[in-house]
This record gives structure tokens, C-alpha cells and sequence, in this order.
């Protein structure tokens, strides 16, 4: 599954400074959608180059990182069973402070 | 007056009736300029009084001819109209009543008609409107034509600029978002504006604040943008806040206000400001920007979110990089400020949508514009849900700068001691052992992009976040060897022991941290230069940029 990933608002600094990457990765016991919960786990494995408590807390994100699936915030679609498709955009957000 | 005669007995019985009116009305007039005689001083000057739309002898003059005019609407009896004088005198009396009655236009909370002009309160200033006779709307010719190209958009018209002109906008922070916000709102025409900010301002605000000018530089930001405001509009009304905003003080100042603009510079102003919005019923105009990515939503408006339904849990301070630290293109304040200015200008006005339940970010660099949807209100959010927790009685009980662990200001928080004293030396003390010919490493460990502002001598720049795995460089450095500074280290004075390595950064965080790592990885000799380059700069060389 091909799945383009963003992380923005600073996050980026813990991916090498990279903020956009297009990834493949397979969905686990050959289904083809992917839950978040999944998704994050594979992001740690394989993206996260440092401080891993400054992207994730338990299993799932840190407080203060929004994430949106094509645009929206996965609140509104099941959070960590919220599931991604093929060609999906998943974006990774710090909220800003500054002014 | 051909027309006239050849008009229908319809007519002419309501042109006669329109005539005894008039001459009821010039009776009236007369009587109130024998009442005014001797207490009002004719002048053909401009008189401004405090407000937002009081309007000057010479504009009230151009009105009521207006009025006159819409009195008469439909009729042609152009002769109807009363003497221009009579009509000043009016005018006059309006605004002497005004002048006697509130000195400073401060303290008139309800609105009360006098004379047909119609005195409101608008967040502590007077706004002054026409009253109780047929009319159009309430601008006059000096408003419509100041704010002509405004009126000319459809979507806001006439009724969006009344509704603007009636409406109080505070905004907290007149930094880099609160900059543009305020000469916009100022320009476009609030009734009031509030103003809150505690700090100075500095020379390095000047990138972005573009409110505030050179000569402004330690000058109260308050004071410098008011004024800057006063000068684009002499109409609107601001308001000065000094104090800066605190739990103890936020409801009572955000109450006087219908939109409130959060352009500030730290997450528990952002909390605070939230929370007060809410349990005092106002919209929220939240932006924030960073480097080169800006944010933009509006909080608690239309059963949208607030700012705790997204964010119930503060991030920890680790993760809150400030300006000061990450640095800020100033154009990208720039920009989400007149975003918060449009967003202000839509809620006061009743134009468009409000960007309630999105999020708009910006991404600088390349350019993009995203507007993503959000959550909608949480009912269990502890301030905007079914039971809430804070209220207004008790939000100014609450500790803002413990919740989220960090300083309700951008300011660096002191400098912490992590490391015994005897692992660190003074600015001072590694000068003298430098001029003493001391062998030895300096390690900077800023990122390389500070390293090129500005960096001493003989440094070598190794970043905290590369220092795993550089750490045989480090062994080469100690022994001697540099591989890129050959020179800087002749063969001949090659040690069999160990230099001494000593390391800086800019405020003498990582830096301690640094030798932490160092001393428990084979490096005993390492030690903490304390406080930094900003140390250097203030206690051996005062010619060393600080940035
Ligand atoms: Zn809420």
C-alpha cells in the first residue's frame, strides 16, 4: 500500500528533517486497509530518527499532535481504528505557539 | 417647480404638508440655537471627540443635509430643505450636549437618544448614530466614502461596515500576529480596538512586528501600536492593556470585548484565553506561526470546538519551541495575522463563513495552503462541555503556567544548573586559560545553522543531536588529530594524554548536557563553559553578536 505521510508544525525534526515521505507499507495478515494504530507503530519502526517520546506516548500520539487522514482530523473518523486506503495522505501536526 | 404645478391635487396637498412640516422643523431649530446661544463656540474647525465614529462639526453638517435628504426622499421639492446654518446649529447642539454630559466618553454603558442622534456604548467608547427618522443606514458621507471600496463588496456592503463600525475587537499580543491584525482592524473600521501586551519592544521584534518602527524600540508595545492605530484611523477607539493578560484579570478584560484575537506567544496565554472566551461567550480568533508554518482556526463559535476539545492535554514543554529559539520568517506572522484580521472582520461583520471546526496551515516553503476539517465540540471538554469545570467565578484559580510546565511569556526561563559546579568553568576562567596557551578542545555544539551566525575561534562545531555519533571525531580532537584543522594542531605537540574539552552552545543548556554524556563516555576532562555565548557576549566580549 502506497500511502504519502507529513509531518509538520516542527515534527519534522524528529524524521531527518523531512517533511513529506512516501511510503510502502503492508498492511498485516493481508487485509487492504491499514488501521492507524498499525500505521504509528510502523512509523516508529521504521521513520522516527529520535526522541521517540516527543512524537508518540503510549500508543498513540503525544498531546499537541493533531492527525489528519486525507485532510481530517481522525477523531472524526475512529482515531487509532481509524483505517487508510491505498494512496491516502496522513498528516502528522505540532501545534504552534508562536506570534 | 413646473412639474409641480402640472402634479395632481394629491400632490400638491402632500408637498403643503411636507411644507408646514419643514416649517415646524425650522421653529424647532430656531428654538434650540436661541438655547444654545453663548454655550457653544462656533467654529468652522473640526471638533473630534473621543469615539470611534464621532464625526467632526464639518462632516455633522454634510450629514443632515444627507438626512434632509432622505427625509424627503421622493420628492423633488429641493426647496424644502432648511438653511444650511440652522442645520449646523443642530449639529452643534448635538455635540455640545455630548461634551457636557460625558467629558471622556468613558463610563456610558446603554445607548440614549438625544435630539435624533442615537449615543451607544461600544467596549467603553460612544458610538454616535442617527435615530429616529427614516433612514438608509447610519454612515455619514465622510464614512461612506473613507470606507467606499469596502462598501462596493457585495458580500459586506453597507450593513457589514455598520456592523463593523459597532464592534469592540481585543487583541492579546501585538507581536508578529498581532502586528498586521491591528493596522487592519484599525484601516477597515472597529468601533475599538483593545490592545494587551506587557513587553518592550526590541530590535529583533522589528523583522516581523512591522507595527512598531525603530524610534520605538524600548517603548511599551502597547503604547507603540496604539499609536500607530490612531494614526491610520482618528475615529476608532483603542484601548491600552499594560498589564499584560493573567488569570486574575482575563475575564474582566475580554469581557468588554465581542471578538477576541489570540496572537500570542506561548501555550498558557493560549489556554488561558480559551477558557475566558468561553465561559465569558466569545469567539476566538486563534493564529500562531513558527519558523515557516503558520496555523489559523477560530475557536468557540457556531457549537465549533475550543481550543481544550483539540488539545485537552498541554504537550509537554520539550516539545514547545518559541520564536526565540526556532527563529520566525517574518512574513509568515505577517500573514496569519491578516488571516485573524479577515476572520475578526467576518464575525463583527456577519460576511461570510468563519473558519470554525478547520484549520487552515500554512507551509511557507512551499507555499501551500491546507484547510483540514476538525473535531467538533467535545461534550466532556472541561470549559465548553455539557458540565463544565471552569467557570467564571473560578478561572482565576487556576494555574496556567503548572498545567502546561511552561512560562506565560516567550522569554528563555533561567538558565538551570544540571551539572556539579567543580564540571563547569566561568566565560571569564576559559579566557584566562586560553591566553595561558592551554591545549585543549572547544566544542560548539549549537546546530550547524546557528554556527553560521556567529561562532569563536578555534571552535569545532559538533551538534548536540550528531553527538553519538561523532563521538570518535571527539576521540581524534582529544588526541590532537583534526582532521579538517590540521595546521591548528602541529604533529610535534601530539599528547599521549587527553586535551581537556570544553564546551559552549548559546545559553548553556545543551552544552552542560553535553559534558554529562562526555564524562560518562571515556571523556573525564570535559568541561561546562557556563551560561554560554550569550554569557560571552555580556562578560568578556561585549562586540560578540548575540542573537
Ligand atoms: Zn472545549
Amino acid at each position: 500500500m502506497q500511502l504519502t505521510l507529513e509531518f509538520k508544525g516542527g515534527l519534522e525534526l524528529l524524521f531527518g528533517s523531512v517533511k513529506v515521505h512516501q511510503i510502502e507499507v503492508e498492511p498485516s495478515d493481508g487485509k487492504d486497509k491499514l488501521k492507524l494504530q498499525e500505521l504509528l507503530i510502523w512509523v516508529r519502526n521504521h521513520l522516527l530518527k529520535e526522541r521517540p517520546e516527543m512524537f508518540m506516548k503510549g500508543n498513540s500520539v503525544r498531546p499537541g499532535v493533531l492527525v489528519l487522514i486525507n485532510d481530517c482530523d481522525w477523531e472524526l473518523l475512529g482515531q487509532l481504528d481509524a483505517v487508510v486506503d491505498e494512496k491516502d495522505t496522513v498528516v502528522f501536526i505540532s501545534t504552534l505557539h508562536g506570534g | 417647480m413646473g412639474e409641480i404645478d402640472r402634479a395632481s391635487p394629491e400632490i400638491l396637498k402632500e408637498l403643503e404638508a411636507l411644507r408646514k412640516a419643514n416649517a415646524e422643523l425650522l421653529s424647532e431649530i430656531s428654538a434650540l440655537q436661541k438655547q444654545l446661544q453663548g454655550t457653544v463656540e462656533m467654529s468652522s474647525k473640526p471638533i473630534c471627540i473621543d469615539g470611534p465614529n464621532a464625526i467632526s462639526l464639518e462632516h455633522n453638517t454634510k450629514f443632515f443635509s444627507q438626512t434632509q435628504h432622505i427625509l424627503y426622499g421622493s420628492s423633488s421639492v429641493q426647496e424644502s430643505v432648511a438653511p444650511s446654518e440652522a442645520k449646523l446649529e443642530v449639529g452643534s447642539k448635538a455635540r455640545a450636549n455630548i461634551n457636557e454630559e460625558t467629558p471622556n466618553s468613558q463610563g456610558i454603558s446603554v445607548a440614549h437618544l438625544e435630539n435624533d442622534w442615537i449615543y451607544e456604548d461600544v467596549g467603553g467608547c460612544i458610538r454616535k448614530s442617527m435615530g429616529n427618522c427614516e433612514r438608509l443606514h447610519n454612515l455619514d458621507p465622510y464614512t461612506i466614502s473613507r470606507y467606499s471600496r469596502q462598501l462596493l463588496v457585495p458580500a459586506f456592503g453597507v450593513k457589514g461596515q455598520e456592523n463593523l463600525l459597532k464592534s469592540s475587537i481585543l487583541i492579546i499580543g501585538a507581536g508578529g500576529l498581532g502586528s498586521p491584525a491591528a493596522l487592519y482592524l484599525a484601516a477597515a473600521g472597529v468601533g475599538c480596538l483593545g490592545l494587551v501586551d506587557h513587553d518592550v519592544v526590541e530590535l529583533d521584534n522589528l523583522h516581523r512586528q512591522v507595527i512598531h518602527t525603530e524610534g520605538a524600540v524600548g517603548e511599551t508595545k502597547v503604547k507603540s501600536a496604539a499609536a500607530a492605530c490612531r494614526a491610520i484611523n482618528s475615529f476608532l477607539k483603542v484601548n491600552e492593556h499594560y498589564s499584560g493578560l493573567q488569570a486574575s484579570n482575563a475575564v474582566n478584560i475580554i469581557s468588554k470585548y465581542d471578538i477576541i484575537v489570540d496572537a500570542t506567544d506561548n501555550l498558557p496565554t493560549r489556554y488561558l484565553i480559551n477558557d475566558a472566551c468561553v465561559v465569558m461567550g466569545k469567539p476566538l480568533v486563534s493564529g500562531a506561526a513558527l519558523g515557516t508554518e503558520g496555523q489559523l482556526t477560530v475557536y468557540h463559535h457556531d457549537d465549533g470546538p475550543c481550543y481544550r476539545c483539540i488539545f485537552p492535554v498541554p504537550p509537554p514543554p520539550d516539545a514547545c519551541q518559541s520564536c526565540s529559539d526556532a527563529g520566525v520568517l517574518g512574513v509568515v506572522p505577517g500573514i496569519i495575522g491578516c488571516l485573524q484580521a479577515l476572520e475578526a472582520i467576518k464575525l463583527a461583520s456577519g460576511t461570510g463563513e468563519p473558519l470554525s471546526s478547520r484549520l487552515l496551515i500554512l507551509d511557507a516553503l512551499t507555499t501551500s495552503v491546507q484547510k483540514v476539517k476538525l473535531r467538533g465540540r467535545n461534550h466532556s471538554c472541561i470549559v465548553c462541555g455539557d458540565a463544565p469545570q471552569l467557570s467564571r467565578e473560578n478561572l482565576h484559580q487556576f494555574d496556567y503556567e503548572a498545567f502546561t510546565s511552561s512560562l506565560m511569556s516567550d522569554k528563555i526561563p533561567q538558565r538551570k544548573q544540571m551539572l556539579p559546579l567543580s564540571y563547569g568553568v566561568s566565560c571569564k576562567e576559559y579566557k584566562r586559560r586560553c591566553e595561558e596557551g592551554e591545549l585543549h578542545v572547544l566544542l560548539d555544539v549549537r546546530d550547524a545553522h546557528q554556527y553560521a551566525i556567529s561562532a569563536l575561534p578555534n571552535s569545532v562545531n559538533v551538534p548536540f543531536s550528531q553527538l553519538k555519533e561523532r563521538v570518535p571525531q571527539i576521540q581524534d580532537l582529544a588526541k590532537g588529530i583534526d582532521l579538517e584543522v590540521e595546521e591548528a594542531y602541529p604533529t610535534e605537540v601530539l599528547a599521549q594524554s587527553l586535551r581537556p574539552i570544553y564546551v559552549i552552545c548559546r545559553r548553556g543548556h545543551d552544552s552542560q548536557k553535553t559534558v554529562q554524556f562526555l564524562r560518562s563516555n571515556g571523556f573525564p576532562d570535559t568541561f561546562d563553559i557556563v551560561g554560554g555565548l550569550e554569557c560571552w557576549t555580556r562578560e568578556v566580549d561585549h562586540h560578540f553578536p548575540k542573537y
